[in-house]
């Protein structure tokens, strides 16, 4: 029997992706509670808690992007024409968050426009990413190896909705972040944010739970059909996160709100995965379909072996030094 | 169309204006980090101030350099799909693989031991820290492989074969050692090489006009012009052979370059002139007989082909290419002038004293950027109309994306990457003008200068305070 190289890269973009989620996901979140947080020392704090690895957390997402032009280029070759603006927008909106970060650290007067630029980069970003994963599932038309759809094809109710969704649970994804990171005064007004913020996201997964069955038969047969003997704990686990983090929160505990809340973006992110596997492209075009031939993927794996282990390495290091609570001129 | 520009054109000039933002600051950092690696070498042996001095001065700078690198080069990681799908999937199963490879080692280095370089000198012994830096140099290197091995395959393509017009690999050393790779490799690192030598030489003249007796000057502006001295007439000599190299894979770019429609022996060089493509002549040309033979043949009577030996719609745009290859050979003379008066003025012993030579040496600071830019465009333009040499067309490369959206994302990256690079390139002026020896705090937790952000390895502060 053969490696099935294909599956072995599908695994390792859809972790890289899940890994750039959920990292980038909650220091993006920083920049989205930004505008309820107007006072100029909690944003120190605030920005201070990410600022050692916000850096690294953005490489997932090239390792992701360049994983997917070596091994699948026909997947590369067909989503980045048909999410052209809205990627473009996304970029852009991630450079100005990135070079605020840099400069509101050493800028004096200009520091206002700064934080404007951090906060709308980080929501504009979140924004697209979430109508992003809502033009994916949704699908794109393909013809002879190329997206044939319009510019705005993306752009769709269903779209929008999960642009909003992902704003939100980024946010949420923050406030977890935060209440571990923080204490004192913040920490306490991140308490009273996080349920209202929890239970308007496990709103809205539960919009897009019944959303996508409905919208689109493919994901329905998948879930409701024989499969849903083994599929059910994927929402029980997802309800029993939120009733868990209601609860952390009442309780005042300090790691447990953020970690229920990964488990609740892995979760989802989980579910997103069974309702489309094995495309790739859906509605159609399967990881095995867009993969480069074994010579190309095999090449780059070797590369790929080496690395990952480094990266999971090193960011486990820098976490763990730069772990505790966060004051106001940074960790104590 | 918009502006009697269609979608092509325009995808063209947003990856020309992209890259050539992205490629100043990797072509610096490329030089920078193996300057640092020989400061620190050299403090470590010696163990004279100066040298430690420099290379706290010259790190901040590559701080700041590199981070404006990962932002724009991010960009560039996902323009081959936004603009170029076709070419892509016709090319990705052998560019996708060498491009990651890029991409890989780029980020390696960052997670791996730019930090250790950028903040760890008071956390890690000195010869931990010395292998470090000679890590990111070395690294940098590695990236700037994978980098050129990918486009010097677009322009000269080989160990690949095409089944239903998509390429597949069939040798991977071939494709990656492909024809024009090493002397396009060469030259490349050298003008990296050349360029740094040139902004450490000009940071280093600006200081002496200042104050004849600055030590951490004297110092780099000694080491800066012994590389142009040293580096500047290798680079014409590696540059003479990549062009013999793409004479006898790309005759129709060597054509353009030099400015010649008709087909001779015995050629002439044409200095200057104005290469008319509509009427398939160089107008107004000042020649020198028979030299441009003596130089691309090593005869007298040399045959060199013309631009007519090839159908017109394979030719590239002949006068970007003529006029971009001689404004790279004048710098590249200049710099060699530069270099020569140096050792003269060396020898006189007048080399810090001479005001002169130093306003001469600060005006080609940013010249070794000029001459990398024109040298792609060169190149690049040289290679057209294919994307890959000869194979496949650039036209048929394109995504199948409205020429609006094109135009749209031309017109934001434009506006963004002016507010961006503006501040970035105005900080690293001020570093530059500030000079070494302003002292560097320790790092770490609770400090504005943290591990894993590059940028934060300087502290100077951007603006007044409030």
């Amino acid at each position: 029997m053969g490696i099935d190289l294909p599956l072995i890269w599908a695994v390792i973009i859809a972790f890289a992706v899940m890994m750039y989620v959920v990292m980038d996901g909650f220091d993006l979140g920083i920049g989205i509670l930004f505008p309820f947080f107007p006072d100029k020392r909690d944003r120190d704090v605030m920005m201070n808690s990410v600022a050692p690895i916000w850096d690294g957390n953005e490489t997932w997402m090239v390792l992701g992007g360049a994983g997917l032009f070596g091994a699948f280029p026909l997947a590369y070759s067909v989503i980045l024409p048909a999410l052209y603006l809205p990627l473009i927008l996304m970029l852009i909106a991630l450079i100005f968050r990135g070079i605020a970060f840099e400069f509101r650290f050493k800028s004096n007067r200009t520091k206002p426009l700064w934080d404007r630029a951090f906060s709308y980069g980080s929501i504009v970003a979140t924004f697209i990413q979430g109508a992003a994963l809502g033009a994916f599932i949704q699908g794109f038309k393909v013809a002879e190896r190329g997206y044939v759809g319009g510019a705005f094809d993306w752009l769709t109710p269903f779209a929008v909705f999960c642009g909003i969704a992902l704003v939100g649970g980024y946010a949420m994804l923050g406030c977890g972040w935060l209440i571990w990171r923080t204490d004192g005064d913040l920490q306490a007004r991140m308490f009273k944010f996080m349920p209202r913020i929890g239970l308007a996201v496990a709103l809205c997964i539960a919009i897009v739970s019944l959303w996508t069955p409905i919208a689109f038969p493919k994901i329905s047969e998948r879930w409701f059909g024989p499969n849903i003997f083994f599929l059910w704990p994927v929402p029980a686990l997802v309800l029993a996160c939120v009733v868990l983090l209601i609860r952390a929160v009442k309780l005042k505990k300090d790691v447990q709100p953020f970690l229920l809340t990964l488990a609740l973006f892995i979760l989802s992110y989980l579910g997103l995965a069974i309702s489309v596997w094995p495309n790739v492209v859906p509605p159609a075009i399967t990881i095995w379909d867009a993969a480069s031939p074994p010579e190309s993927q095999g090449f780059l794996l070797v590369g790929m072996l080496f690395l990952i282990p480094i990266i999971l390495f090193y960011t486990a290091y820098s976490y763990y030094v730069f772990r505790g609570k966060v004051g106001d001129d940074g960790y104590h | 169309m918009i502006f009697g520009m269609d979608a092509e054109i325009l995808a063209r000039a947003q990856f020309a204006f992209t890259i050539s933002f992205h490629i100043l600051f990797p072509a610096f950092t490329i030089g920078l980090a193996s300057y640092l690696a020989v400061l620190e070498g050299l403090w470590l042996k010696t163990g004279k101030q100066v040298y430690i001095d420099l290379f706290r001065f010259w790190l901040k700078i590559f701080a700041v350099s590199f981070g404006m690198g990962v932002v724009s080069g991010v960009v560039m990681s996902y323009q081959f799909g936004t603009n170029w799908s076709r070419f892509s999937d016709i090319a990705g199963n052998i560019l996708g693989p060498l491009l990651s490879y890029e991409v890989i080692t780029a980020f390696f280095l960052e997670a791996g031991f730019l930090g250790i370089m950028l903040f760890g000198e008071k956390k890690v012994g000195k010869g931990i820290h010395f292998f470090a830096t000679c890590m990111v140099a070395i690294g940098t290197l590695i990236s700037t492989f994978w980098i050129l091995s990918a486009n010097s395959w677009m322009q000269t393509p080989q160990g690949y074969e095409i089944i239903d017009g998509r390429f597949f690999a069939r040798s991977w050393f071939e494709i990656v050692f492909n024809p024009s790779f090493p002397y396009r490799l060469m030259h490349m690192v050298l003008a990296a090489y050349l360029t740094t030598a040139f902004v450490v030489g000009a940071v280093g003249a600006y200081h002496l006009l200042r104050y004849k007796g600055n030590e951490a000057a004297r110092t780099m502006f000694s080491m800066a012009m012994w590389m142009a001295a040293l580096v500047a007439p290798i680079q014409i000599f590696v540059g003479d052979m990549h062009g013999l190299n793409t004479l006898q894979h790309q005759p129709a770019k060597v054509a353009a370059m030099e400015g010649h429609f008709e087909s001779h022996k015995g050629a002439p060089l044409i200095l200057f002139g104005l290469p008319d493509r509509a009427a398939g002549e160089t107008k107004y040309a000042i020649e020198i007989p028979k030299l441009g033979s003596l130089i691309l043949t090593h005869e007298w009577n040399g045959e060199i082909k013309g631009l007519k030996e090839w159908p017109k719609e394979d030719w590239p745009n002949v006068a970007v290419v003529f006029w971009a290859f001689r404004i790279m050979v004048a710098i590249g003379t200049a710099m060699l002038c530069i270099g020569l008066w140096s050792l003269f003025l060396r020898a006189r012993k007048r080399l810090y004293d001479a005001t002169l030579f130093h306003r001469a040496a600060l005006a080609m600071g940013p010249a070794g950027f000029v001459a990398i830019l024109a040298g792609w465009f060169t190149t690049e333009v040289g290679r057209q109309p294919w994307v890959v040499y000869g194979l496949i067309r650039t036209k048929d490369a394109l995504s199948p994306v409205s020429v609006e959206q094109v135009a749209i994302s031309l017109a934001l990256f434009v506006v963004v990457y002016g507010i961006v690079f503006t501040t970035g390139v105005y900080y690293l002026l001020k570093l530059m003008r500030l000079g070494p020896l302003t002292s560097t705090p320790d790092g770490g937790p609770g400090e504005a200068r943290q591990p894993m952000r590059p940028l934060s390895g300087s502290d100077i502060p951007l603006d007044k305070p409030e």
